[in-house]
């Protein structure tokens, strides 16, 4: 080991060994982690162009730049990328494994050597994705949600972007196992579970999450593909199947996996109020169980996804009073992360900013979510905009605005460089600008009756539509700038020093960026996480 | 990858437990020759709890293994029943 | 440069609870089947009972008992190799890879007896049953299949720790692959202590 044995460039993760292959071939979890990052990167850009598509194309009624078919392809390909390559893996997989190891004093994840093999599994299904879309035949056009009959009927490429889905529920059951192992096992000497920081907390539930409900839609994405080509009919009322059932299998893995989004998400922000308020989280505790509570309890909701479906009256009645009590941890963490910034002393820089933004969109998402979650209004807005609206506000507005968050507020770790702080606060303002014209009409639209998955309309949304296209284009224009100057500064910046934030947690005790196996030697931890007065070590 | 301190189970526990579980699974078998009517299924149902259980215990060691380990499997088990359940308030009631 | 990039030290203790966490996803992706299995039986109690009437109920059976055996010798060789003693853990694994060849063996033949009677999925046989005859043999392919496709993968990774005990990788000290070779192959039992009553007693 002589990473730092020289003073004036110290070898670090990043460039301890170049060249592409010692990337491909790196068991270092910073390296997968970067390795996601990238990938992820790409694939929603993609995704984000095809979204800005559909708006294009409902800026006016009637077909203005794609048919009603193309339409339907490019929403199911927008949701499978989205939803399955780019949000699921997202915080996890990128943050988790950059930080995960760090935060808890380890060396590595506990299997280095499958945190690697996942990153392949998870490139394997992203590539069968893309092949669906490009391979002989009908795009696919069922939706990320794959509802039978129709799924099992249409003539299209459903069965390869299945096979997409199941390889990529793998990767992130590997991530999970890999995630549990490492925090049961690979805590630092005096890393009790409550000295443990937030977000490591986060990524425990949604590890748990990840590893017990991928299973369930994997075998369901099975059986549609045992339905398509064998001829078997578990789905297919003409053989005896139940379509209901199908819905109930699905969303046992796809409400849970809601929460595989959003947990690490507000594991991100509760690392951010207290360093940016330099003041220790309020109430750690009611924050740690929250997310256990969430991850519990989330698990056994699924069935409000279905109210219009024909469940049982005491179906809806249970999963409709279980929906509320979910609400309860989210509302529970929304207070804490306030009460920490009271009396803090702010500090309102780009992390802080999109922090700021994730309560605020969270907050309306989750409020829309209770208007879902309730049996007479769900009837109403089943199907709208306003769902769309709404779970773009948890998505995009929650664990993308996390994402984004943590981005920031990580980066001079990472890299070791820091971004344009004044670029960044104004990308922030357009981005959350888009965002909300973007997505508030569809509340209103939603409530006036614009059906989901249409690429036409009736003229009297024609408003709604065309304020909500704009929004569009300024979301994008947010973004770029968003991206663009943090992928400038990754050689550009300024350089930044280990701990620009005045963090107090381990991953800012260290060198930025990193040395290849983070710590020279094995911190041993003896206070709480969020102590402000002195250095956190020793 | 050096296991300590590991419990060994002797050739005779392990011949002991599939003895049982051939016991269990004759039982089983003869069990449907009596018509218990709509307890059938119950009755198949909790001897096989029973045999899956024995092989948790002694097969697969957990006898022998820390606490943590055993809530997990049981928690599993139980968050599989509770899915189960949930599961049925709609079928049942449809 | 550091030769030992990240060692490869795992220990027993680790790579033992991520082989459980592991089998806790097989469980519920076996589960999903168990409770599409749970709906059906509900819906057409009637027709499950005549269709599993077709199943041979000595070949359930006679596989039930192999299983069990070779759970018990996987087991017995872990003992072994505690002991110090490699060649009877390699003999013992041997004995259980022989016991997965006859249940494979079983199994080819019942399928072979269903597809000769036409009872296999797309069918003309299979259409003009029942919905509920339908539903109990897609399960039945579906469960069995996905079972038989794990003994396939148990019996690969068991060939694997049988090399390697023959080579001496795996030792008195180091067993976790074998550990965790055999927790594979009780969960394979596991789910045909299940499968082998719903599928094959419940008429």
């Amino acid at each position: 080991m002589n990473y730092n044995s020289s003073p004036t460039a110290p070898l670090n993760f990043l460039n301890h060994k170049t060249g592409l292959w010692s990337w491909l071939s790196s068991t270092d979890h910073k390296r997968i982690g970067l390795l996601y990052l990238y990938s992820i990167t790409i694939f929603f850009c993609a995704a984000a162009v095809l979204g800005l598509l559909m708006k294009i194309e409902k800026f006016a009624p009637g077909e203005t730049i794609m048919t009603a078919q193309t339409y339907n392809g490019i929403f199911t390909i927008h949701g499978i990328i989205m939803i399955f390559i780019v949000v699921i893996p997202g915080l996890a997989a990128v943050f988790g494994n950059i930080l995960l190891p760090i935060m808890i004093g380890a060396k590595d994840v506990a299997f280095p050597k499958l945190n690697l093999f996942s990153w392949y599994v998870y490139i394997t299904g992203a590539c069968l994705g893309l092949y669906s879309q490009f391979a002989k035949g009908h795009v696919p056009d069922a939706g990320w949600t794959f509802y039978v009959p129709y799924s099992a009927e249409v003539n299209s490429n459903i069965v390869i972007a299945l096979t997409a889905a199941f390889v990529l529920g793998f990767a992130s059951i590997l991530t999970g196992l890999n995630f549990i192992v490492t925090i049961h096992r690979m805590r630092a000497p005096g890393m009790t579970w409550f000295r443990m920081p937030l977000f490591p907390w986060s990524l425990y539930a949604t590890a748990w999450i990840q590893i017990l409900a991928t299973p369930i839609i994997g075998i369901t994405l099975l059986m549609v593909i045992a339905e398509r080509t064998l001829q078997i009919g578990f789905f297919d009322p003409a053989l005896g199947g139940d379509p209901v059932l199908y819905q109930h299998l699905f969303w046992i893995y796809s409400h849970p996996a809601v929460y595989v989004m959003i947990l690490p998400a507000m594991g991100v922000v509760s690392e951010i109020f207290p360093t940016f308020s330099q003041k220790p989280i309020f109430g750690y505790m009611p924050i740690v169980f929250s997310s256990l509570a969430i991850a519990l309890v989330g698990y056994f909701v699924w069935g409000h996804h279905m109210f219009t479906s024909g469940m049982s009256y005491q179906a809806r009645w249970f999963f409709s009073l279980l929906t509320f009590l979910v609400a309860i941890p989210s509302a529970i963490k929304v207070f804490n992360w306030l009460s920490t910034m009271y009396g803090g002393s702010v500090d309102l820089k780009p992390p802080l900013l999109y922090a700021i933004s994730f309560i605020f969109l969270f907050t309306i998402g989750g409020f829309t979510g209770l208007t879902l979650g309730s049996l007479a209004t769900n009837i109403q807005t089943h199907n709208t905009d306003f769902v769309v609206a709404h779970f773009h506000y948890i998505v995009f507005g929650g664990m993308g605005f996390g994402f984004f968050a943590a981005i920031h507020y990580w980066y001079p770790k990472i890299y070791g460089r820091m971004y344009n702080i004044r670029w960044a606060n104004i990308a922030w303002a357009i981005l959350f600008t888009g965002f909300n014209v973007l997505y508030f009409p569809m509340f209103i639209l939603g409530l006036q009756g614009m059906p989901r998955r249409y690429f036409d309309y009736d003229p009297k949304f024609q408003t709604g539509q065309m304020i909500s296209s704009i929004g569009a284009f300024i979301l994008i224009i947010g973004l770029i700038g968003m991206i663009s100057n943090l992928v400038y500064h990754v050689r550009r910046g300024a350089i930044a020093p280990a701990n620009p934030w005045h963090g107090v947690t381990l991953e800012w005790q260290i060198p930025s960026p990193p040395p290849h196996e983070n710590f020279d030697e094995v911190p041993v931890i003896t206070r709480d996480p969020y102590v402000f007065d002195n250095p956190y070590t020793k | 990858m050096k296991n300590h301190d590991n419990h060994i189970s002797s050739y005779s526990l392990n011949l002991t437990v599939l003895l049982i579980l051939l016991v269990l699974t004759t039982t089983s078998v003869l069990a449907i020759k009596f018509h218990f009517g709509a307890f059938t299924v119950a009755v198949a149902l909790i001897i096989a709890s029973v045999k899956a259980a024995i092989v948790l215990t002694y097969f697969m060691h957990l006898k022998f293994e820390n606490l943590l380990l055993r809530l997990m499997v049981s928690g599993v088990f139980l968050l599989f029943a509770i899915v189960v359940v949930i599961t049925f308030i709609d079928y049942y009631f449809r | 440069m550091s030769t030992t990039e990240h060692s490869d030290y795992i220990d027993s203790d680790t790579g033992k609870m991520g082989m459980w966490l592991f089998l806790f996803t097989e469980l519920f992706l076996f589960g999903g089947l168990f409770i599409v299995y749970a709906v059906m039986r509900t819906k057409y109690p009637e027709d499950f009972h005549q269709a599993a009437l077709e199943l041979n109920a000595f070949i359930g059976a006679t596989n039930t008992v192999v299983l069990l055996v070779s759970s018990m010798t996987v087991a017995m060789s872990l003992t072994a190799i505690q002991k110090n003693k490699p060649n009877i853990a390699i003999g013992l694994i041997f004995i259980t890879l022989i016991l997965a060849g006859v249940f494979m063996m079983n199994k080819y033949f019942e399928w072979g007896h269903k597809f000769s009677l036409h009872l296999y999925p797309g069918s003309d046989v299979m259409k003009t049953l029942p919905h509920g005859e339908i539903m109990f043999f897609g399960l039945y392919f579906m469960m069995t299949g996905l079972h038989a496709l794990h003994v396939i993968i148990g019996g690969i990774l068991l060939t694997i720790v049988m090399f390697k005990l023959k080579s001496g990788k795996i030792n008195q000290e180091h067993y976790l692959l074998q550990e965790n070779g055999a927790l594979y192959w009780h969960l394979v039992d596991l789910i045909w202590i299940f499968l082998f009553p719903l599928l094959y007693l419940i008429t």
